[in-house]
Formats: structure tokens, sequence, C-alpha cells
């Protein structure tokens, strides 16, 4: 006997975020890092410096991301759809972006010359900066609903362009998502390396941390006053087919903040998101430099779960036909598939979850200027 | 109506993509096997030269992952973005081999391979060695999970039509696994891997000794390659058969364009070895054919018949009709959803769904469409198959030259002969042909599979996203034009890593090395 529909989708809902939260985590601190490393080091050894101190385990960190999306691919079918086709072009800046990694990483070294390895350096930091702005400017975007419908054969029609992701709430997303990763970043660079490097590092992150509070806070401000939350109205069965045609979904301000009225618990999210952050700031400045990175981790897990929880049950309002919106109760898969898929989830993940512990653990220790100049890149 | 630019787009885009991204597949499959191989013989033997020959192809191994990985991306991306309506269709299905993927194989791979760079220092001999095996049982689990979806979309097992989801779901997970194509096409798929990876090996060190540069490094590294790639090139060759065999139960219309077979033969059905395919006339110009040969090979009987391209169409015509009926119930069921006897045909009909799909190209409103337009539907059902007729050709005569080559050089290596210039020659200018190989094999598979994007359940036509032209021009120049400079850059950055060679080399031995010591 299969567990309950509803019991699967909410879990889903629940795993999601986790693959997010453990993408931001994990990956946040060389995203951060690799955004940061034409500011925090100027000479060639720093630059190296900056580099060596992710590049043995960020490839598996940016597998969190790329298995929420086949993760969204395998529960959320219409979710997956829906958004990649909605966002095209954002979705191809983050794409190319993405791509620069892998072969910034590796082929920076092999040639001993200037411009070809600042032009590497800097290829590294836009493929930083781009992902972490445009996922920004998406959250934004989910949280204003965005103009999407379906035909009758729920073929998903979008009718929004690039430029009109660009509004001022999902440009605030965006500034939002790049301080908290710059100052995960930063947080990470003034605990792993030393020198000038980890002194510039500490004063990013303390900017960085003190901004991205502010910046959620303004956020949160206008997400309660500002914007149209959306509201399933009339009752939705949580256990029914996965067609999102069948609703009706009303909009009103402030319903964003619903979930917080319901369970006040919740409020922990947002109070971390911004607390977290201003502590970071501070741990940083007094060298503390394993709580600070902590008190960053918490701050970045508390500001997604708060668009999370925010939105629920909600995944992908839509602005122009709010009753076609995707939400948790009628846009998942199957309930085999979602059983299956947690099933392998579970079995599978606390393995990552050691293993990537392993790698990290043999790659323990400081990254020290002085090391980084007496050897040759390791690729 | 869906604009067909759009479609051949996205098509053309997802098929660049695509090859391009499995120029560098092949080789890590290969490559990071040899490297688990080497460095256990290090392990064993504790000889340094085995510990260079793994830090030497690992680092032309590290430039061909970077482009892997960088290029694999896309390729999650791409369902989402360009076939929005293909992932939404099939995503309850598809999408669990993908997720799979990534939390049983990419994790894996990815966390471990930089370890291998990077834990040379800091991990024993013995954790070093662990390390290198898990990154490549990393990229071989990759390649399994990525076939068995790709398996499915030739072979859709465990899946059925919901009306009200509008969708294909999954009612069993056995199958879908444990499918049958999806065996076959996997375990040729990474034999391939490790034939180019022994290519490759066996290429870069007849170029050493042809210079006469790295002699003992090149000469075990062939040794490792011969021995590896004979194995290998068989099993390509072997289980390439068996996918043959699968694909004459679920893909009968491949099989016949491959063999450019039009018309029904009694069985056993002869083999065309050449010929020139004619599309307007339906024949075989020029034919020169092995008799009962693949009656053989495709029903593996001597009175099973193989069927033919204008009886494969008839019987296309036939689902068609079929389908039209399930549609009609289908849309009866959407305005009464209690319609028991509308619910009743649409479950007798509802494998037939697909091919009444296939009328969509032509008309909208798919229970008045006329034997005329349901006849062009079901000429579509064709490849291309001249296309086909030569890519499988060409792609099984290089197979056949690997075993003839491999075995060569294994024969040479056994002989000590490893150092005659003919045969270094050979091995290599022979280095292209994996690649072309592989290229060759996923046109035959992918191109053969259309008109469908899955087999006779939803038609490559309607998968695509409801994007503007402009958007995907522009995808698709970015791709182009990023591509084709990280290419140059790649080919580069290659050359010049074996141009320069080992860079740690062992220390001199005392004696004239004997070949066949270690």
């Amino acid at each position: 006997m299969l567990p309950d529909y509803d019991l699967l989708r909410f879990i889903w809902w629940a795993l999601l975020g986790t693959l997010l939260i453990g993408f931001a985590l994990l990956a946040a601190y060389d995203i951060g890092t690799a955004m940061l490393l034409t500011t925090v080091a100027r000479s060639d050894g720093e630059r190296r410096q900056v580099r060596e101190s992710i590049e043995a385990n960020w490839e598996g960190h940016q597998v969190w991301f790329v298995v929420a999306g086949g993760a969204s691919f395998a529960a959320w079918p219409l979710l997956y759809a829906a958004s990649f086709s909605g966002f095209y072009l954002a979705m191809l800046l983050v794409l190319l972006a993405l791509i620069l990694r892998p072969v910034g990483f590796n082929f920076r070294d092999k040639i001993a010359d200037k411009r070809w390895r600042t032009a590497w350096d800097w290829a590294l930091a836009v493929g930083g900066f781009v992902p972490a702005l445009v996922f920004g400017v998406a959250f934004g975007n989910l949280l204003q609903g965005v103009p999407f419908g379906f035909d009758r054969d729920l073929r998903v029609t979008y009718s929004g362009g690039f430029l009109d992701l660009l509004n001022p709430f999902g440009i605030l997303s965006g500034l939002v998502s790049v301080a908290m990763l710059a100052m995960h970043g930063a947080v990470w660079l003034a605990l792993k390396t030393d020198g000038a490097v980890a002194a510039r590092a500490g004063r990013i992150a303390g900017f960085a941390g003190i901004a991205a509070a502010l910046l959620f806070a303004l956020a949160g401000i206008w997400v309660a006053e500002g914007i149209e939350g959306y509201v399933i109205g009339g009752t939705l069965s949580h256990t029914g087919a996965s067609n999102p045609l069948a609703k009706s979904v009303t909009r009103e301000f402030g319903a964003w903040l619903g979930n917080f009225h319901v369970h006040p618990a919740l409020i922990v999210a947002p109070v971390l998101g911004i607390a977290a952050p201003l502590v970071a700031a501070l741990l940083v400045r007094f060298r503390l430099g394993v709580a600070a990175l902590l008190a960053s981790a918490l701050g970045v897990a508390g500001i997604i779960a708060t668009a999370g929880v925010s939105l629920f049950p909600f995944l992908m309002p839509s602005s122009t036909h709010p009753g076609e919106s995707l939400t948790i109760w009628d846009a998942s898969s199957s309930r085999l598939t979602l059983f299956i898929m947690l099933i392998a989830t579970g079995v599978l993940l606390p393995i990552i979850v050691v293993y990537t512990g392993f790698a990290l653990r043999v790659m323990r220790g400081p990254v020290r200027l002085a090391d980084v100049e007496r050897h040759e890149s390791r690729y | 109506m869906i604009d067909a630019g759009i479609v051949e787009l996205s098509r053309l885009q997802f098929a660049l993509t695509a090859l391009y991204h499995f120029l560098f597949v092949p080789l890590t499959l290969g490559l990071s096997l040899l490297l688990a191989i080497m460095e256990s013989v290090y392990v064993m033997t504790g000889r340094p030269i085995w510990r260079s020959m793994t830090k030497f192809w690992g680092l032309l191994f590290g430039i061909n992952f970077a482009m892997g990985v960088a290029t694999g991306i896309t390729m999650e991306f791409q369902f989402g973005t360009n076939w929005a309506y293909y992932s939404h269709y099939v995503g309850d299905i598809f999408g669990a081999p993908l997720a799979l993927e990534g939390l049983m194989a990419f994790f894996l791979e990815a966390t471990f391979v930089g370890l291998f760079f990077f834990g040379w220092d800091r991990l024993s001999k013995l954790g070093h060695l662990v390390v290198t095996w898990l990154t490549a049982l990393g990229a071989n689990f990759s390649a399994l999970w990525i076939l068995i979806a790709n398996g499915w979309m030739q072979n859709p097992v465990g899946a059925e039509f919901n009306p009200a989801t509008m969708r294909m779901e999954l009612t069993s997970f056995y199958d879908l696994v444990f499918n049958p194509v999806a065996q076959a096409k996997f375990v040729h798929t990474v034999s391939a891997g490790y034939v180019t990876g022994a290519m490759f090996v066996l290429s870069v060190s007849a170029f050493y000794l042809l210079r006469g540069r790295h002699v003992a490094l090149a000469k075990r590294s062939m040794t490792v390659a011969a021995s590896f790639g004979l194995a290998s090139a068989l099993s390509v060759v072997v289980l390439g058969d068996e996918s043959g065999y699968t694909a004459t139960l679920d893909q009968k219309m491949k099989i016949a364009a491959i063999e450019a077979m039009w018309k029904t033969e009694p069985p056993p059905a002869s083999f065309t070895v050449f010929g020139l395919p004619d599309i307007a006339t339906h024949t075989t110009r020029y034919k020169l054919a092995v008799p009962w040969l693949l009656g053989l090979i495709a029903t593996r009987s001597i009175d099973e018949k193989v069927e033919g391209i204008d009886d494969l169409v008839e019987r296309g015509i036939q689902r068609i009709e079929n389908g039209m009926v399930a549609y009609q119930a289908l849309a009866a069921l959407r305005q009464h959803p209690d319609d028991r006897a509308a619910s009743q045909t649409l479950e007798t009909h509802v494998q037939d769904l697909g091919y009444a799909l296939l009328l969509k190209r032509y008309t909208q409103d798919l229970s008045t469409a006329d034997p005329a337009t349901i006849r062009r539907a079901a000429n579509d059902l064709v490849p291309d198959v001249p296309v086909l007729f030569w890519a499988f050709r060409c792609m099984a005569g290089i197979g056949f030259y690997f075993i003839a080559l491999f075995a060569l050089a294994f024969y040479m290596a056994s002989a000590r002969r490893l150092e005659r210039r003919w045969f270094l020659r050979i091995a290599l200018w022979s280095l292209p042909l994996p690649w072309l190989a592989a290229e060759l094999g996923w046109i035959v598979a992918e191109y053969g599979r259309q008109p469908w994007v899955v087999e006779g359940v939803l038609p490559t036509y309607l998968g695509v996203s409801s994007v503007s032209l402009g958007s995907i021009i522009g995808s698709l120049v970015g791709f182009v034009l990023f591509y084709s400079v990280l290419a140059i850059i790649d080919v580069v950055l290659m050359l010049r890593a074996i141009r320069q060679g080992p860079n740690e080399e062992p220390a001199p031995e005392k004696r004239p090395l004997m070949e066949g010591e270690d």
C-alpha cells in the first residue's frame, strides 16, 4: 500500500526545499567565492589561493542544483515544464554561466599567460554572479506571479518576455540573492584563506551580511504591503488528479503572510533570514570563522525557506490565469512515482551527505598563500 | 497549430547539443576505467611509472571531463526549456531516471573526481585508488540511468495514459529499469565508450613511440589499451547485435529503414550489404544482398517475417484510425468525466492514441481527418531511409574494424612488436574513428526514432515548448558560438598537454627494461 498522496506531495515539497537549501549551503560558498574571485584577490597567487579553497569540492556541490532540477522534473513535471520554458532566456543565461564553471576551473592554469588567466578569472566570476542574480530574480517573480496559462491538452504558454522579469521587486530579490551568496562565499574565504585575501574577504563578508539582512527585510515589507499574494478559493482536494485547471484562485494583498499567521512557529525562517546574516557579519569581525560560517548558513537557509513557506502551497502562481497556478496539490507526479523517488532519495541522500562530508574532510585545513605559490596547479 | 519552424529549430538545437555533448562522454567513460586499471596496477606492484601513467592520462581526462560536465548541464535544462510539452506528457516516467542519475551517479562522480586530482598527497595509496574507482563507477552509473531514460523513449514500457492528467504515468518501475532495450543500449554504449578510451590511449601512445618519447610509459599504456580495447570492441559488436534484436520487437520501422527493406520478403529475409535506397520509388538500386542473414539476425529464426516499410505504413494507417476513436472518446470524457462508455472506448483503443496525434501536424480536428490526410500522416512513419542505411553501415563497419585493429594491437603487444612503425601509424590515424562511430550510432538511434519523440506515444512535433521563434534562434546562435569557442580551446589544450607529455618521469632504470616484466 502506498502512503497517502497528500502526504507524499507535502514531503516532496519539503524535499525540493531541502535540495535547494543543500545547494545553497554548499554551492553557495563556492558560487559566492567565485563571484568574489576578481574582487578579493589581486595577484595570480592570490587568485589561485581563492580557487584552491574550492576547486576540489565545487563540482560535487553543484550537483545539488542539478539534482534539484532533476527532482523537479520527476516530482513536479508541470513546474519543470512551465518554469524552464517560461524563463527561457533567463535559463539560457544561467546555463551559459554554469558552463563557464567547469572549464574555468580546469582550463585556467593550463597556460601561463596573464591575459588567458585573467579572462578565466572573470569567466568564473561571471559564472558565479549570473546564476546568483537570476535565481533571486526568478524567486522575486514567482512571488508576484508570472504570466502563463494552459490549453485543454495542458500545453503551457508563457506570455511574458525576459525584460519583464527585471521589474523592481524582481531586481530587489536578485540583489538579496547576490548579497546572501556573496556573504556566504566571503565568510568561507575569511575562514579558509590567510593574508590579504582573508582580510579583504572579512570586510566584504561584513558588508554583504548587513546588505543581505537589510535587503531581505525590505523585500519582506514589500511582500507584506505592496504585493498581492494568492489564495486558493473554495476547497481543493489534496489527493486529486494532477490537473491545475480545476480550481479557483484569488489575489489579495498580504496573502503571502497567511501561513505565518496560521503557524506562528514558521516565523523562525524570516527571523533567521534577518538575524543570522547580521550575526555572521559580527562574528567575522571577531575572527570566529566557524561560527560565522554556521550563522551565514542559517541565514541562507532562512531566506530560502521564507520564500518557500510564503508561497506554500503554491509552486508557481499565474498572474494572467490565477486559477491555473501550479500548487503542490495539483502539479505533482503520480503517487507511484512520488513514492519510488522518495524511497530512492531516502536511501541515497544520507549516503551523499556522508561522502560529501568525507570529501570536505580530506580537503580540510587552511589554504595559505605561501603554500599555493610553492606548487603548480594540480589539475 | 504549432509553428513548424520552432519544431525544426528545437530539434536542430537538441541534436547539435547532444551530439556535441557525446564527443566528451565516451572518453570519460573509457578513460575513467583505464585510469582505475592503471592505478590498480600501481597499488599492486608499487612501481612509480604506473602512478605517472595514471596522473598523465588523468590530466587529459580532466580536460575532457570539464567539457563533458559543462555540456551535460545543457541536456538536463533543455527538456524543460525546449520540450516543455514532452516534459509534462512523460515527466512522470522520464523524470525519475534523470533524477536518479543525479542522486546515484553524478553526485558520486563529481564528488570524487575532485579528490582524484587534489587528493594524491592527502589520501593513502589505497584510499586514492578507491576514489578513482568510485569516479569511474559514477561515470558508468550515469550512463546506465541516462540510457534507461533514453531506452524508454524507444520502448515505452511500464506506463499508461491517464485522461485526468493528460499525460503518461508510471505503472511499473521494474519494467522501466529492466526495459530490455535500455539494458542492451547501456552495454552497447558503455562498451563504445571503453573502445573510445582505449583508442585514445593507443593513438597518443603510438604518437610518442613514433617520436621515440616517453617510451616506457607509452608501451605500458598501449598494452593496457590493447587488451581492454579488444574486449570492449567485441562487446560493442556482439551487444550491438543485441540492440538490433530488441529493435525488431519494438521498432520494426527503424530496422526496416536501416535495411532499406521496402517490401516484406518471404522469411528468412536477406541482408542488404550495399545498395542505393530510393525514397521516391520505394526501391533499392544496385542491391547486393546476402540471403537469409537479416532474418537470422533480426528474428533468430528462419520462419518469422521481418516486415517491410510498405506493410508497416499500412499497419500505421489502421492504428491511426484506431487512435482517432480513442481521441474522440477522450474528448467526450473531458466534457463528461463520468461517461462510462467513453471511458471504456478510450481504454480499448488507448494504445493507438499516439498514432492519432500524428494527424495534429495536418489538422486540428482529428475526428474529420480524410483518408488522404491519414495516409500523409502514416507516411511520416517512415524515417529518412538513405541516412539510416548509410549511417548504420558506416558505424557497423567501423565496429568490425576495431575488432581487427585491437586484435592486431593485442598480438603486437604480446609478441613485443609494438614499435613497428606501420602499426604505430595505423594506430595513430585511427584516432577519430570511435567518435565518428558513436555519433553515427546516435543518429541511427534518434533520427531513426522519428517521427516519434516517444515511440508510438508522442510525436516529436507535439513535444516542443510554446516559445517564440526569436528565442530559439537566439539560443541556437548562442550555443553554436559558445560551443565553437570551447571546442577550439579544448583541442588546443589537449594537444598542448599531449605535446608536453608526462611531467613526472620516473627515475631512469639501471638496466634496459624488459617488456612484460611488470
